[in-house]
């Protein structure tokens, strides 16, 4: 009995630090409708800032606080610097690009906090009233930890008390209901973005600071909590605080209880959780605003590609066809890993681009297609093309079944639904050892020659390719623009948006497994990394760095982002401030995409 | 403009020809591994190969010519790290392979070498597949295994009176394979033993106070504990607030690393059973010249890393001088068997499963002026805490 209680305790405590966190994410995302992707950094620059500030001060609870609010207003002026110079810049910008500029923002964090506070863990040393336990029915139970379960409740007050009787807080209201409506009637929609980023990213900074007296400031915190707290801003429904709130508390709790029952299910828990719910409750727990449109693309077909710049496509086909003969043979490799992605930008495009679906998993298809691949080989000793030929197979069928649930919903919380599946498969290519090999992987899984290769990958990818860009402009390419940009006119002249979506993720999910079992025979291996996390982002970032208006964008943004990820990864240390402020830089000077931008120029 | 940067690259530029026709062309050695993603070990780890390979090169070099060391960033990701191995043997035109901190990293480059019949040579990958069921005969390694790590630490474990276990892992393969072998090697010693439950926390996201809470409810003697880094720290400040240590014996693996032990600070629990490197108490003329020499270049103190990054430079060059030769199969023979100097004392590399003899130290955890150290510690040689050779080779053989 009592260990229920100190669990039920510890549960709220845990949950703290991730309602902090999301707290500030629906916020931002309910007034600037930006995904921010540098949340958890900013988690990360509140704990560092405070490690630096608390580590000079007198080790009094009074001081302790004084120093926690000042990291969280240093971290908030940095979330309104990066408000103010580059996301304020965006706004215009198609919907889920600043997702693009926050993602370059973290890269350029991680290196610069390594530059400034160095390699090492930075654990604040704790005082002694911070070490203390009270005896609740009879077990210790860490002083601090009820200070915490305290904070939790009071900021969701005040937040209630700002949004619902500020005047500051009518706003963020109105804007979050109605933004154009609400800069119609004369509110200052600058200012506004400018202190609700800066909220948020206190929130945040606070959330970091006040983790410092159970662990340590380092390195990897960002990407930690950051996925989980977009978990809960989804489960809790976008843009609602409370709501926030309750998904933080429900995943505090099962987290404690569930690795009492189930210790192994560390890596997956909070996914099952959030699928269940959103197949329940399609727009989260308290979530009841209208999802907002993915993509602003909306209303606009995907441009055909002209008869010049298909004349230019094949011309590099043809030249690719060469390359054998002139390309030393690691740029051969590098050109063959841009050919898959290629392919796999394309197979994202389709469903993001006509599907008006967005995916935050997309690297699921990619590692069910290399898992099917190497297991065909490994276990039933088959040649490569029939390897090939089950990465797509495979891939599409998974697709197929779990398609059912996922076009059920959209914008964001379609995006996490796939986010979910990726990390189930990515769990399971974790745990499943004595299928995958776990974290060990599948080796092996060589081709029989490089060259012979090569030419395999370029008319798969190459056709594979050809073959989604005239889906796209098919009959069936235009019935699902049109359920994606008026679901009630497409389903009155007969088109059945559910089916379309189902078939346009099915041949997604395929083409990108089809890119997933040639990856395995590039690198000769596979891994759970295949399906991890980054692998979707990187996804994402190509399709979008592109341009999603156009076929040609996607092809672009996966040569451009592999081949210039694969160059600095050989010629610099400090890839990440290089990857990342290239990014912000592109994103500033081509706020419609690599390919919109290259148009533009022209005309 | 003229800046210092391009007054230094025109005289560079202008000495190069003339160094190049006084002496050989340098053997290349191409290092991988992860700078970006665990920056605590790998920075302190290129100090570590880089104080060797000037070491080296000061004292004349290898076979007559000098080392150079060509590094990439493998991000955490084997497919990275394939990609840049490729870069390093076909554009740097590397003579050898070496590196890795990650197991599936690891892994990943000897299948690699195996496939371009290159040598590779891992640092710090402690996978036991990567000389056991999946080794092959490009691939040595340097560091004891987790197999090595848990039997060195069940030797002092079985000593104890504790009979009910808990066990508390990263769940990724390096926990799960260092629990599994730590219950079948005490088992094996000490048939009295149960283990009552096990907690996974993921990687780099303990729920500390759920863990030791659920822990704590099972009621153990003793528990085993093979977190690291934050996790470890956050564990353990839990684990003391809420007495979890208190009456219970706790076995842990490298949290004797400075690496490790440094960040807990006056929070170090005492009494631990801990792999580690007790660094300044080794007195050992290799380890005092190594920390001496480390302090002049660096102006800092070496961590586990700047071990494992020195020894793995020295036993390359032991290894070629031994082959004479940059051939692979020469440089296999000459790997198998070569002894090399390390603070540690001297290691081998055993020509059965190419793993080295390394060993590392065992002790106790201790406080002494606010500050975690190793206290009864020892010298365990990697030789002695391996399986009999008929077991290893069945092991390798199961790889087919």
């Amino acid at each position: 009995m009592s260990f229920l209680a100190i669990q039920f305790l510890t549960g709220l405590s845990g949950a703290v630090s991730l309602f902090l966190m999301s707290a500030g994410l629906t916020i931002i995302f309910g007034v600037t409708r930006v995904v921010n992707f540098a949340h958890g950094s900013l988690y990360m620059l509140g704990a560092y800032i405070g490690w630096s500030i608390l580590t000079r001060l007198p080790h009094d609870p009074i001081w302790f606080a004084g120093g926690v609010i000042a990291a969280a207003l240093a971290t908030g002026c940095i979330g309104a610097a990066i408000e103010m110079t580059l996301l304020r810049r965006l706004y215009r910008a198609p919907e889920l690009f600043q997702l693009l500029a926050t993602f370059g923002v973290m890269l350029a964090i991680q290196d610069l906090t390594l530059l400034v506070w160095g390699p090492n863990d930075l654990p604040l040393p704790r005082a002694p009233w911070l070490r203390g336990s009270v005896t609740i029915l009879g077990e210790h139970f860490p002083a601090y930890d009820l200070l915490l379960i305290a904070i939790g409740p009071a900021v969701l007050t005040a937040l209630l008390l700002l949004l619902n009787r500020t005047r500051f807080g009518m706003l963020i209201r109105a804007c979050t209901e109605n933004r154009d409506l609400a800069a119609a009637l004369g509110i200052n929609h600058r200012i506004l973005s400018t202190s609700v980023f800066a909220l948020g990213a206190g929130l945040a900074g606070l959330g970091g600071a006040l983790v410092l007296p159970d662990s340590s400031a380092n390195t990897q915190m960002d990407l930690a909590v950051i996925v989980e707290a977009f978990v809960v801003v989804v489960v809790g429904g976008m843009g609602s605080v409370t709501g926030a709130f309750l998904a933080s508390l429900m995943f505090g709790e099962l987290q404690a209880f569930g690795i009492v029952l189930i210790p192994g299910a560390t890596l997956v828990l909070v996914f099952i959780i959030m699928a269940v719910v959103l197949s329940i409750r399609p727009r989260g727990l308290l979530g009841d605003a209208p999802v907002p449109s993915a993509i602003s693309a909306a209303g606009k077909p995907v441009r055909p590609v002209s008869s010049r710049i298909q004349l230019v496509g094949w011309s590099l086909v043809v030249l690719a066809a060469t390359a054998p003969i002139w390309l030393p043979a690691y740029w051969l490799s590098v050109l063959t890993e841009i050919l898959i992605a290629v392919l796999l930008a394309g197979s994202l495009h389709l469903m993001m681009g006509p599907g008006g679906m967005i995916s935050f998993g997309h690297a699921a298809w990619f590692g069910l297609g290399a898992y099917s691949s190497a297991l065909t080989v490994r276990m039933l000793s088959a040649p490569m093309p029939l390897a090939l030929l089950a990465a797509p197979v495979a891939a599409g069928l998974v697709a197929i079944a779990f398609g059912w649930f996922v076009v059920r919903l959209s914008g964001v919380y379609l995006a996490m639904l796939t986010l979910a599946f990726a990390q189930i498969v990515w769990a399971a290519a974790a745990q499943w050892s004595w299928l995958t090999g776990g974290d060990d992987g599948i080796l092996g899984v060589w081709p029989s020659g490089s060259v012979p290769f090569f030419y395999w990958v370029l008319s798969l990818s190459v056709a594979a390719t050809w073959l989604l860009q005239r889906i796209t402009r098919s009959p069936f390419g235009l019935a699902l623009t049109a359920a994606r940009d008026s679901e009630a006119r497409a389903l009155s002249i007969g088109l059945r948006a559910d089916r379309l979506r189902m078939a346009a993720f099915a041949m997604s999910g395929a083409a990108a497994g089809l890119a997933g079992g040639l990856f395995a025979f590039s690198t000769g291996s596979v891994f759970p990394t295949y399906v991890a996390v980054g692998k979707s982002v990187d996804v994402l970032l190509m399709v979008l760095l592109g341009g999603i208006n156009t076929v040609i964008g996607p092809i672009a943004g996966a040569v451009a982002y592999t081949g210039f990820y694969d160059l600095l990864l050989q010629t610099t240390s400090m890839w990440r401030l290089a990857l990342g402020l290239t990014i912000i830089t592109l994103v500033l000077a081509f706020p419609d995409g690599l390919a919109g931008g290259w148009r533009r120029s022209r005309s | 403009m003229l800046t210092r940067r391009t007054v230094l690259g025109t005289t560079a530029a202008l000495a190069v020809p003339t160094a190049a026709r006084a002496q050989p062309a340098p053997i290349r050695i191409g290092e991988i591994n992860s700078y970006s993603a665990i920056p605590s070990f790998t920075l302190p780890y290129r100090n570590g190969w880089q104080l060797a390979a000037d070491q080296i090169n000061a004292s004349g070099g290898v076979l007559g010519r000098k080392l150079e060391v060509i590094s990439r960033d493998d991000t955490g990701k084997p497919q990275d790290a394939v990609r840049l191995a490729g870069e390093l043997l076909d554009e740097q035109k590397v003579d050898i392979l070496a590196g890795g901190y990650l197991s599936n990293v690891g892994l990943a480059l000897s299948d690699f070498a195996q496939q371009r019949k290159r040598l590779y040579i891992a640092g710090e990958p402690l996978s036991d597949a990567l000389v056991w069921q999946k080794g092959n005969r490009y691939c040595f390694r340097l560091r004891p295994s987790t197999y090595m790590q848990a039997a060195m630490l069940v030797q002092e474990a079985a000593k104890l009176p504790a009979k009910r276990w808990v066990t508390v892992a990263p769940n990724y393969e390096y926990g799960l394979s260092t629990v599994k072998w730590f219950k079948a090697l005490l088992s094996a010693k000490r048939p009295d033993v149960t283990f009552v439950g096990e907690q996974w926390p993921a990687l780099g996201k303990i729920d500390a106070g759920a863990t030791v809470a659920a822990l704590a409810e099972l009621k153990p003697d003793a528990i085993l504990n093979v977190t690291f880094g934050p996790d470890l720290t956050n564990f353990v400040r839990q684990g003391n607030t809420r007495g979890l240590f208190e009456n219970r014996s706790v076995v842990s693996v490298l949290t004797g690393e400075p690496e490790y032990l440094e960040p807990l600070g006056d929070e170090t629990p005492e009494g631990w059973i801990v792999t580690g490197y007790p660094r300044a108490q080794v007195t050992t003329p290799a380890n005092t010249a190594f920390i001496a020499a480390y302090k002049t270049r660096f102006n800092a103190v070496p961590g586990m890393g700047s071990v494992v990054g020195y020894s793995l430079i020295q036993s390359i060059a032991a290894g070629i001088r031994r082959a004479g030769s940059l051939d692979a199969d020469k440089l296999i023979d000459g790997f198998s068997g070569a002894t090399f100097e390390t603070p540690f004392g001297p290691a081998s590399y055993r020509a059965l499963d190419h793993q080295g003899t390394l060993g590392t130290f065992v002790g106790k955890t201790a406080l002494r002026d606010g500050k975690g150290m190793m206290v009864d510690w020892h010298y365990a040689d990697g030789a002695a805490y391996l399986p009999s050779d008929q077991e290893v080779l069945a092991l390798r053989q199961s790889a087919g």
